[in-house]
Formats: C-alpha cells, structure tokens, sequence
C-alpha cells in the first residue's frame, strides 16, 4: 500500500513537470516584447537590451524555466500585466465562489448519479433504465451554458425562486449562500452526472451477474443491502476514475458557469485575462487548474487500493 | 396373447400451435433500423445539419452580415423568424450560416486530432523507446482540462476558424494516442501479427495491413465523440470571446452577442442554443449507435 502510494506520487512529477513546462512555454512564445513595452516608445534598442538583461530575458530558455519554476514553488506566480498585482493574491482573493460551486457541485451530481445509475442497471431494461440513459445522453449533449441559461430563464426570470446572478459568501449564511449557488451548480454538474450515471450503470450491470451477488441473494440479503452494500464497492473502481477524468469537464465548466451567472470567481478571472491578453493570470490559472487535475486524480488513484485492497502496481 | 397393435390404439398427437413465432419479415434497411435505432436518428439529423449548412444561402431569407439598427432586436415574426439581434441582423438566416462554422470546426478537429493522434499512437505502440517519452507528453497534456488548453491556445494567437481549429486539435488528440497505442499493444501479441514479423514483414507494411484496419472501428468511434465534444469546446470559446472572430456567425459568438438582452430577449441566446444542442446530440446518438455495432460486446451494456 505505502510501496503503491509513494510509486503513484512519484509518477506524477513528470506530469507536472510537463504541465509546467507547457505553461511556461505560453510567455515565451507570446507576441509582444516585454522589454520593448517596458522601455516604451522613446527607447534605443541599446535600452531595450539593457532592460532585457536586468529582466533575466537573455538568458537561456532553461535557465529561465528553472528559475521561473523555482519562484513559483515558492508561490510567486508573477504580477499582472493589468493589474500590477501579484497573480498569486489575485487568484486567493477569487477561489472561495470557485470552489464553493465545484464542492456543491460535487455533492449534488454525485448524490444524484450514483443512485441513478444503481437503479438503472437494477431495473435493467425497463422504461426507468431507458429515462435514466436519455436522461445521460441530454446531460452531455447540451453544453453547460445553454442550460445555465435555461435554468436561469425558467427558475430565476419567470418563477423567481433563485436570484439570476450573482455570489453570496457562505459567511453570510448558509441559506443565501445555497440559494445564490443551487443553479450554477446544477447548470454544471449535468454533464458530470450524465458520465458518472452511465459508468456507474455499466460497471454495476456487471457486478450483478457475478457469483457472489446470487450468494448474497441466496442467503437471504435484502435487495438494498445487495445494490449499495455487496455491488457498489465492488464497482467502485471504474465510478471513481470517470469521477477523476470527469473533473476536467467541471474545471472547463465553471470557467462558462461563471460567467452564465456572473460569479466573480477563477472562471471569471480566466475570461477576464483572456479578453485583456494577461499573459501572467492565464499562466497562473492555467498552472492552479491543472495542478488541482493532477492531484485529484492522484487521490483517485490512491483510493483505487481502499475499495479493493488487490491492486498493487 | 397377441400384442398386436391397432390402428385405434393411437390417437395423432395434436398439432401444437407454434411455441415460437416466426421470424418477422424484415427488409435489409427495416432491419437496420430496428437494429440499430441511434444509427439511424443520429444519422438523420446530422445529415439534415450538414444539408442546412451547404443550402443556407438559399434558406436564409436575409444577408446574416447585414447590419439595420432601425429593426433591432424584434420579436421573432413572420418577417424575422428567430427575431434580429441588437445590431438589426437576421437571427434565422445567422443560425444557419452558424451550422457551417460549427460542422466545419468539429469535423477538421475530428480529423486532424485523429491523424495526429493515430500516427503518434502507432509510433508509440510500436517503438519501445519512443513510447515512454510519447506518452510522457501526452499524459501531461491531457492533465490540463481541454478547455483550458484550448483557451491558453487561442490567448496566444489571432481569433480565426483556423486557429480554433488548431487549438482544439491540439487539446483532443492525446487522447485519440492514447487509444490506438492501447489497440496497437494488444494488436502486437496477436499470432496473426507475431507470424508477419517472423516471415519478416517490414514494419511499415505490418501497420498498414494489419494493424490500421483493426483500430478503425475504435477510431471512427472515438472521432465521432471528438467532433461533438469540438462543436461544444468551439461554441464555448466563442461565447468566453476566445474563439472565432466576432465577424463569424457562429453559435457561439450569436449567444455572445446576445448575452447582454437575454433576460429581455431571450430569444437570441435560445435559437443558436437549441441548434447546437440537437447537432450535438444527434452526432453523440451517431457514436453511441456506431459503437454498439462495432463493438457488440459493449453493445448491451453502456
């Protein structure tokens, strides 16, 4: 188990490291001089050059990459072309809606699918199985800010349920807090919970033709007891890796949601310094998003051994 | 003592009515159609997309480009049949065109992303000293969520149909890679394959006679997922503003546009919306079909 784990995390080092090289790779080759925009429109080319070497940008394209990553292990991510603010403290002052919505969104869509997809495989066949599949093959058709809108048109324009835009701390009280989140959360984790149902149907279909399970029917174990006690463990497995692949639908997802229901979080960042071409903040998020990819599926991979102890890489 | 038997003494079983019925009488296209349902919707409205992107000059009934601030933002009519946007131009006869900026982006993406994709897979699969380094990158490519990739791509470049293009090939081919190298390795211990290399077949001609046909089905399958995730990635970017240049009438940039009426208008975000659903749906209904036929084993259960 600890050989497994410490093999995993090591495997991932030159992951990022790749990432990390991708990322940095985007400024390089970015248009636009920064010693020229620095210098300004009155410089010689003598300036420039100067301006060059005291910003580092004549050195070696490794050197400088090292140097960079070194910087950012210790949290500088750089400073905005925008803003002249640090990255790093413009990405901590935007995280909570960002991640208040990706943890709501976490627990509803998989609350829902889950059950959705144990049922399914259990009435294999049956009107409820073929509802629960349309349902799915919708969920990833329709892209999440179509149905942001739709949800916000119906539950927020017409009904006035849910306010139509906008972030309320959870400091402020749970209640607002839900009531501001429950539609870009459920704009967002359709397409999750279309993946995370169907695997779950499959893998469980599956599970219910094995020995074991008409072992546990024959001596007597109740219908609940076999689908989320005997079945669910055991098709755990390939639920929790399309729960790890699937975060990168719920990273590209929120960058739109945000901006659907005007959240002021990452996503919104993101556009922003897309819109502003600020290299720096693209990098910085780029990097942040990436990185949160990796290391959830890295716990995935570390939970495969917790749902079944046989695996040993 | 005689045993003989008589004629009497037996009595005709019944004829039993048949237990099984008869087969029904099906045609070859009945049969397909009965067999393979998805195939044939999703093949139906995708056809019907691509008819309405070549003929959407002679469907549209305005100029899609045109501009007329005295009729902005009508209500859809029997003149306007979506309604105009806030620049006075034609909603119905812009959604059409958008059909060709959307078809065009995800079958090129499909495309490009699966010969990249294939290419490098079967070097991969088949140089062992490639193969780490191979997918090394791809692995760390695929680590950054597609969207994002896509999105730090076209920061870098001019808006154009090409550039996303580009971008979001780049963003989807390492994992049509990763598939064919996991075909190729499989493929490899094949005894059909094995015999080839011993009666020193050359390399090039083993892919191109056995091993290329046998990852096809996968491949088709899998770039038809890539073409309807495209057309979701490429209406996304547009409508984040880092897509196709505002000029296009693209989906994506129509619902950009009318991002800031919608509550009032909502029209002009719904129409384009409810196109690029049906087309991504019916191009997902054409690969959910297309895999259950290629792959009977997987057939009766995803």
């Amino acid at each position: 188990m600890l050989a497994y784990a410490i093999r995993r995390i090591v495997a991932t080092i030159p992951v990022v490291l790749i990432v990390a090289l991708f990322v940095f790779s985007l400024l390089y080759i970015a248009p636009g001089d920064p010693a020229a925009i620095i210098a300004g429109d009155q410089a010689t080319p003598a300036d420039v050059e100067r301006i060059r070497a005291s910003l580092g940008l004549d050195r070696p394209f490794l050197v400088r990459f090292f140097d960079w990553l070194w910087s950012v292990v210790r949290g500088d991510l750089g400073t905005s072309i925008f803003t002249n603010l640090p990255v790093s403290h413009m990405i901590q002052q935007r995280i909570e809606p960002t991640l208040s919505l990706m943890v709501l969104t976490l627990t509803l869509s998989l609350s829902c699918a889950i059950p959705m997809g144990v049922i399914a495989a259990w009435k294999h066949g049956t009107w409820i199985d073929r509802a629960v599949m349309m349902t799915a093959v919708f969920g990833f058709s329709t892209p999440v800010f179509v149905i942001g809108y739709l949800l916000a048109y119906v539950f927020a324009l017409r009904l006035d349920w849910f306010p139509v835009q906008g972030f309320t701390s959870i400091s402020q009280g749970l209640f607002p807090f839900l009531r501001n989140l429950i539609l870009p959360a459920v704009a967002l984790g359709l397409v999750y919970m279309a993946l995370i149902a169907r695997i779950t149907r499959a893998t469980m279909l599956d599970v219910l033709s094995q020995d074991y399970v008409r072992t546990a029917k024959a001596k007597g174990v109740g219908q609940r007891g076999i689908l989320f006690i005997h079945s669910l463990k055991n098709a755990a497995v390939p639920i929790v890796t399309i729960v790890g692949i699937g975060f990168a639908a719920l990273i590209g997802g929120a960058v739109v949601t945000e901006s659907v229901f005007a959240i002021p979080g990452l996503g919104r960042l993101t556009v922003d310094a897309i819109l502003r071409r600020d290299y720096p903040v693209i990098q910085g998020v780029v990097l942040l998003f990436s990185c949160v990819y990796v290391l959830v599926n890295l716990g995935v991979d570390l939970l495969y051994t917790v749902f079944d102890p046989r695996i040993r890489y | 003592m005689s045993t003989t038997v008589q004629a009497g003494d037996f009595t005709a079983a019944p004829t039993l009515p048949d237990v099984l019925p008869t087969p029904k009488e099906r045609g070859k296209i009945g049969g397909f159609i009965y067999r393979h349902p998805t195939i044939v919707v999703g093949g139906t409205l995708v056809t019907l997309m691509i008819l309405i992107a070549i003929f959407a000059p002679f469907l549209g009934t305005k100029d899609p480009t045109s501009l007329a601030p005295a009729r902005r933002t009508r209500e859809p009519s029997a003149l306007y049949w979506f309604g105009t946007d806030m620049l006075g131009r034609d909603v119905y006869s812009r959604v059409l065109y958008g059909a060709r900026v959307s078809l065009l982006v995800g079958f090129s993406v499909a495309t490009c992303a699966g010969i990249i994709g294939t290419t490098l897979g079967l070097i991969a699969g088949f140089t062992r000293a490639f193969d780490a380094v191979v997918m090394r990158v791809m692995d760390g490519l695929m680590s950054i969520p597609p969207i994002l990739l896509a999105i730090a791509l076209m920061a870098l470049t001019r808006a154009s149909v090409k550039n996303v293009i580009i971008a979001i090939s780049v963003a989807e081919f390492p994992r049509v890679c990763r598939l064919v190298r996991g075909v190729v390795l499989s493929l490899r211990e094949q005894p059909y394959v094995e015999a080839a290399i011993a009666s020193g077949t050359r390399v090039p001609v083993i892919i191109w006679k056995h091993i290329l046909p046998n990852t096809l089905a996968p491949l088709m399958v899998q770039a038809t997922f890539i073409c309807a995730s495209a057309m979701i990635t490429e209406a996304t970017l547009s409508f984040i503003g880092a897509g196709t240049p505002p000029i296009v009438p693209s989906w994506g940039n129509i619902m950009a546009e009318g991002r800031a009426l919608w509550q009032v208008k909502p029209y002009i975000v719904f129409f384009p919306a409810i196109f690029l659903s049906i087309t991504v749906l019916s191009v997902n209904l054409l690969g959910d079909g297309l895999r259950d036929a290629l792959d009977p084993r997987l057939a009766k259960r995803l």
